[in-house]
């Protein structure tokens, strides 16, 4: 993307006219700008299916298809409807310009175009669209495909919401003398294995891994997407976690090297969840009393002695299938009362 | 006083920001195309077609106004505005006050690509 970097970037005009697609052109290459036109939407769509745009400029009034049908399709395709479009037209009445931003359309130019008001408008909406993309990217990295698309869907914002979910911290046990007996190799290649099996079994019970530290996770289950049963699926998902560290410490038993242990801490509420960061660097988090109940019961887990621990919310949303075990109301650090702490059992 | 049939400002400024030689290619492309939206303007008349008539009629007042013929693009956007039934109703009067201006905007426009 050094193109875009420098101001310079691929642009679709659409106009039925001629000399507005002459024009515009000109007016577009003279910016530095590579151009390519179409004559009318059903045009436009196909080329916008083969190449790739970083933005559109696109008038209403056209044969065979016109802005709006092209702005009702994009609006509708998940693949598209981040491309920035900016209607340029003489329509008349405030209606059809309402129309036009009620569709998702960028911005609105009337035409003749102004030069200057154009090259403002483009670049305002290449930087938003610079933007979008480094959170999708972020968002592709640390989400599963199906987050990402609803979060593409839904828009991306960096305002916080409110959710009822369930948060997950999981941890190594004695991670430090461990990296201490091994070559840093050796600590990078255990890492990677254990983040790999730790994904897989987050993901497949539709949790999402937002934040890696060390050999520390956090796990959102029921956010950014919702989740029936999320209490259940982060219980499931940490009982496959602990399996899928056994077969990989026989594993490790077969080359003589020393085992590992997890313990992982889970907590249901309320919480606020939402993008935080800067413009250049943001994550998806969630934030509240449930999560650092969660962070809390993971550290138990070493005072306990027991793999799992969960809080009331969550074992009171879990089937007879799990065995839990209560341990009574421990006090927890930064928490006014004792809390009610449920260890699951591990087969 | 009637408005020029080319607004000079407007002209000036097309020229100067998109170049007087791709000015010049613009005004031989509108003197290609204003003809052929003229006649669909009549042709759409006849056949009873709205949609095209309205579509012509903006095609044409858009690019009046791109070169400055200000009154030219008036007569279009009350076209596109009023529609067929409006024309009708005077006799496509208005279609042949239009084809005039034309006339003058066509042979101002060509004393300005040439000058």
């Amino acid at each position: 993307m050094d193109e875009s970097r420098n101001g310079a970037a691929r642009l679709l005009v659409v106009d039925d006219n001629k000399v507005n697609r002459l024009l515009l052109t000109r007016s577009l290459e003279l910016q530095g700008h590579r151009v390519s036109t179409a004559e009318n939407g059903r045009v436009a769509l196909e080329m916008l299916h083969k190449e790739a745009f970083d933005l559109m400029l696109l008038d209403m009034e056209m044969p065979e298809m016109d802005g709006f049908q092209v702005l009702e399709q994009l609006f509708n395709d998940p693949q598209m409807r981040d491309l920035p479009v900016i209607v340029t037209s003489s329509l008349e009445g405030v209606d059809s310009v309402v129309r036009c931003i009620a569709l998702g359309a960028a911005d609105y130019l009337s035409k003749p175009v102004n030069p200057v008001l154009l090259k403002a408008r483009i670049g305002a909406s290449l930087e938003k669209k610079r933007l979008q993309d480094q959170l999708k990217e972020m968002v592709r990295r640390f989400a599963t495909p199906e987050v990402a698309q609803d979060l593409q869907q839904s828009g991306f914002s960096l305002g916080g919401k409110r959710v009822y979910a369930t948060v997950m911290f999981s941890d190594i046990r004695d991670f430090t003398p461990l990296v201490e007996s091994q070559t840093p190799e050796e600590t990078i290649d255990l890492l990677n294995t254990y983040y790999t099996l730790m994904f897989d079994a987050i993901n497949s019970h539709g949790g999402v891994v937002n934040q890696m530290i060390g050999d520390g996770l956090m796990a959102i289950f029921g956010a950014p997407l919702p989740l029936a049963d999320h209490e259940a699926s982060a219980v499931n998902a940490a009982l496959e976690m602990i399996e899928l560290v056994e077969m990989f410490n026989m594993e490790r038993a077969a080359a003589d090297k020393p085992q590992i242990r997890i313990g992982v801490g889970i907590a249901s509420g309320e919480m606020v969840a939402g993008y935080a960061g800067t413009s250049k660097r943001a994550t998806y988090t969630c934030i509240g009393d449930t999560v650092n109940l969660a962070a809390r019961l993971e550290t138990h887990t070493k005072v306990a002695k027991q793999a799992i621990l969960v809080d009331g919310a969550t074992r009171n949303k879990l089937s007879d299938q799990i065995a839990v075990v209560a341990l009574g109301a421990i006090e927890i650090k930064g928490k006014a009362n004792a809390v009610d702490v449920y260890s699951i059992t591990v087969k | 006083m009637a408005s020029p049939t080319i607004d000079p400002v407007t002209f000036e400024a097309l020229q100067e920001t998109a170049g007087a030689d791709f000015t010049g290619e613009l005004v031989d492309t509108f003197l290609e195309e204003a003809p052929v939206m003229m006649a669909e303007l009549r042709d759409a008349l006849a056949a009873g077609n709205a949609d095209t008539f309205r579509r012509a009629a903006h095609s044409l007042k858009s690019n009046s106004l791109t070169f400055g013929a200000l009154t030219l693009g008036a007569m279009a956007r009350d076209l596109e505005l009023g529609g067929l039934d409006s024309v009708r109703a005077a006799n496509a009067k208005p279609l042949d006050a239009l084809a005039n201006e034309y006339a003058q905007v066509a042979a101002a426009l060509s004393e300005l690509r040439n000058g």
